[in-house]
């Protein structure tokens, strides 16, 4: 399904690309965000951009629809669109072309839209900005785009404002208004990435099937090699500014020739589908037990209107031995950070209990729990916000045991070999976060985690801002730490090839409820419930991983053709 | 290969880039230069120039400007007026900034408990901000001044009293959004104290808006008390300031138009100058002003 060569009615190209060098201003930490940068996208197909943080793909992209900031400038190259050269062409020619010739689809749907006009009159301006029809024929183009693109109920869909529909819908909104001019080229910038793993599913669908419907060509600009698979005839791999391999789908996928395509394919997680083995044997008593937990949230005054309750947890229960790995996976609103959140008591639960080496904490007060709290850390998701900008890496990680009562100087001192453990050099201590990469903010954010040598860890989306490459060597340092220290830990991700990488057993939330619970093979290989089953088969890249990891192939395959 | 250098970073970019911005706002930069040459004057003026702010000289009563040995001319009494208006800004300025300080430290202290304790307690401070905001301050300040007896010390307390408001509102909206951040979150995580994490943590990462609404606060400050020292509730003559220094000047508008006009320039001078720099601040601490 994934990689079929299209006919050969397909191999005129729409849109080449030939050395195209775009220059950063002075000061910034290269001279080119891309620099020759050559790639062809032919009719009818769908050609993946795929790169990490910083290669350049967006700028590529952004180059191609003329909509560079004002301080980035293509230096050289030809962009040439069906023949015609897109560079130095006049901003008003540029601007006719975009939307009816080339439309662009971006990564956050909410932003994208005006959250003041309602989903028709989006659509319709489209249409009105470049002269196309009447005020009636547009409504009636807006209805069929709006039947088109999949959304429930269009006649009420139009009258909708953005703020009102899922992220799904709002997206689906951003394909209507790209196809409204029936544009010869779709570029699609990371556009699945802020949804959730079924709604990117349908998502990527829904592109591929309005592709083939209407033999547009679409260029895909995305991170994730799961995604490629799924959708991509052909791939160009970009690298710091440099493309460094390009070919078709399968060669690039099955027998990548460069170094940094081969590094990349092999950091991205897949289904193992395999148990881990377990840091420590099963011990008599879990260290953590929950019961029955419930966190409700209530919203509005109780004294003026109506208040709104959301429960966000929803009685769960389970046990985590020492030295294992509870893994929490759901879909953002399931109530997995929550879930978090209340089993550190950055949140109060609501009722049931939280028994933590035997003692209830659920309700214990902020006062009682202090004492406690160096023996349950967490770690958080967003590296960037996370650290304190106005503290020196030293004084975030020493700030806690020294508030505990441990001496400035034997702080000091363990701070430093933390530093050194989780992969930093020495000079780290006295710098600033911003001075550092992602990664390595998230690294300073596990030793401050470790500073108490505490029992149990929670990891709240730990790897999920990274990039593939960085996010295996996290996942790794995780999983010698747990080795090394035997501390437990809740690994809570929406991404089930992660989770499959690290935890010992699987707990999948949906609605503030678990609906299964086991060990990977079960979730992944023979998921009993039907939410699972559905979470697993929309898997980017399903096949890709399960034709590597022998056994699980039937299963595999099985969800993912339906 | 898991021992990761640290990318050396060129500067430190918060520092450069905001201190960049500032200097490119060149009406700021002349407000910093216009602000300290009007406190060195103020500081050194009266011992460079030859006559004492209270001696009359009754024979050299209403000399105008650049006569004699009176630069600025005398007042109805005959005394340099130049050395007049020069311990008069050592008044107002110093009250100025007095009462800046005093009404942030006010300001911040309300606004950083509202904004990091919420409930009950956050919304009683905040009403308590929009009730002093409801009344005209203007006539809290001369009904203040009138009951109690006016010395700079006085007026100061007064002025910082009722112009906290802003700041207080400013922070609190501030450290609202400040406390959902994560390294909150991860402070609590650690254990810290409530005050800690207040003042330690986040009071660091709210001084951008605080030094903008300060610098503002010194403007409004040394116009609110030439307002009321205009109006005779303020600094009592003898001692000088630029606002009782109009008040004097009111009779004499059209035989002695200067001493209305020194006085009055000088607050101009100063209060621009820190509308001016509070601008530059605020455009220097704006991140979304840099052109890139």
């Amino acid at each position: 399904m994934t990689s079929a060569p299209q006919p050969v009615a397909s191999e005129d190209v729409v849109l080449a690309v030939r050395d195209l060098t775009v220059s950063l201003p002075a000061g910034m930490e290269r001279a080119h965000a891309v620099e020759n940068v050559s790639f062809e996208l032919r009719r009818g197909q769908i050609l993946c951009i795929i790169g990490e943080s910083g290669s350049g793909k967006s700028v590529t992209a952004n180059a191609i629809m003329g909509l560079l900031p004002r301080s980035i400038r293509v230096s050289s190259g030809a962009i040439r669109l069906e023949g015609m050269d897109l560079v130095g062409r006049s901003p008003e020619r540029l601007r006719d072309l975009r939307g009816r010739v080339v439309s662009m689809i971006f990564q956050d749907p909410l932003s994208a839209l005006n959250p003041l006009m309602t989903v028709g009159a989006q659509i319709e301006e489209v249409m009105a900005a470049h002269g196309v029809g009447t005020p009636k024929s547009r409504r009636g183009r807006a209805m069929e785009l709006l039947i088109e693109v999949g959304l429930p109920d269009p006649p009420l869909m139009y009258h909708q404002y953005p703020f009102r529909l899922s992220g799904g819908q709002r997206q689906r909104v951003m394909i209507a208004m790209a196809l409204a001019l029936e544009p010869t080229i779709l570029i699609a910038d990371e556009p699945t990435t802020a949804l959730d793993v079924t709604t990117q599913a349908q998502i990527l669908h829904l592109i591929r099937d309005i592709q083939r419907r209407k033999g547009m060509s679409v260029m895909f600009i995305t991170h994730d090699f799961g995604v490629v698979a799924e959708i991509a005839d052909s791939v160009v791999v970009m690298e710091k500014g440099h493309c460094v391999e390009q070919g078709s789908a399968e060669q690039v996928l099955k027998s990548p020739s460069h170094l940094y395509t081969r590094r990349l394919i092999a950091a991205v997680p897949h289904l193992t589908g395999k148990d881990r083995v377990p840091a420590e044997a099963a011990a008599p008593s879990p260290v953590l037990k929950v019961e029955g937990l419930v966190k409700t949230y209530r919203s509005g005054s109780a004294l003026f209107g109506r208040q709104r309750i959301v429960p966000a947890v929803n009685g769960a229960s389970f046990d985590l031995s020492p030295g294992r790995t509870l893994g929490v996976v759901g879909e953002s609103g399931s109530g997995k950070s929550s879930l978090g959140r209340v089993l550190i008591k950055l949140l109060d639960s609501d009722s049931g209990s939280i028994l933590f080496e035997g003692r209830d904490i659920a309700r214990l007060s902020e006062a009682e729990f202090r004492p406690l709290r160096p023996k349950i850390q967490m770690i958080f998701q967003d590296p960037f916000a996370s650290l304190n900008p106005r503290s020196t890496v030293g004084q975030i990680l020493t700030v806690g045991p020294i508030a505990h009562g441990v001496p400035h100087k034997l702080a000091c001192e363990q701070a430093r070999e933390l530093l050194a453990h989780v992969g930093l050099d020495a000079g780290t201590f006295d710098r600033y976060p911003h001075e550092f990469s992602g990664g390595q903010r998230q690294r300073i954010g596990i030793a401050r985690a470790l500073m108490f040598k505490p029992k149990l860890l929670i990891a709240d989306e730990a790897v999920s801002a990274l990039d593939v490459s960085i996010q295996a060597q996290i996942l790794k340092l995780l999983d010698q730490v747990q080795r090394e220290t035997g501390v437990s830990m809740v690994f809570i991700t929406h991404d089930l090839r992660v989770a499959s990488q690290i935890c010992d057993e699987i707990a999948v939330m949906h609605r503030g409820q678990i609906v299964e619970h086991g060990p990977p093979s079960q979730i992944f290989l023979n998921p009993k419930s039907a939410y699972t089953r559905e979470l697993v088969a929309a898997i980017p890249g399903a096949q890709q991983s399960s034709a590597r990891s022998a056994g699980s192939q039937s299963t595999l395959a099985g969800h993912s053709h339906k | 290969m898991t021992t990761i250098v640290a990318h050396a970073a060129p500067t430190r970019w918060w520092h450069s880039r905001a201190v960049n911005r500032f200097m490119r706002h060149h009406l700021a930069l002349l407000g910093i230069a216009m602000i300290t040459l009007l406190v060195l004057a103020c500081a050194i003026g009266p011992y460079a120039l030859p006559y004492d702010s209270l001696h009359i000289d009754l024979r050299a009563r209403f000399a105008p400007p650049l006569a004699g040995n009176h630069y600025l001319g005398t007042d109805p009494l005959g005394r340099d007026l130049a050395v007049r208006l020069l311990m008069a800004g050592r008044v107002s300025l110093a009250v100025g900034f007095s009462a800046m300080l005093l009404s942030t430290l006010i300001g911040t202290l309300v606004g950083v408990t509202a904004g990091y304790r919420g409930g009950w307690i956050g919304a009683a401070l905040m009403r308590t901000v929009d009730g002093f905001l409801s009344y005209p301050s203007i006539f809290l300040v001369l009904a203040l001044a009138a009951t109690l007896r006016p010395n700079p010390v006085m007026i100061t307390v007064i002025i910082a009293v009722t112009s906290w408001m802003e700041t207080a509102r400013i922070v609190e909206a501030e450290v609202r959004s400040l406390r959902e951040r994560e390294f909150v979150q991860a402070a609590r995580m650690v254990g810290l104290s409530r005050a800690h994490i207040m003042f330690r943590e986040i009071l660091p990462n709210a001084m951008g808006p605080i030094i903008v609404a300060a610098s503002l606060a010194v403007a409004r400050a040394i116009l609110l008390e030439a307002y009321i020292s205009f109006l005779g509730y303020g600094i009592q003559p003898p001692l000088p300031s630029w606002g009782n220094m109009l008040n004097g000047a009111q009779q004499y508008l059209a035989s002695a138009p200067w001493l209305a006009i020194i006085p009055g320039a000088a607050i101009t001078i100063a209060v621009t100058s820190f509308n001016f720099i509070g601008d530059g601040l605020r455009d220097a601490l704006d991140v979304r002003n840099d052109n890139f």
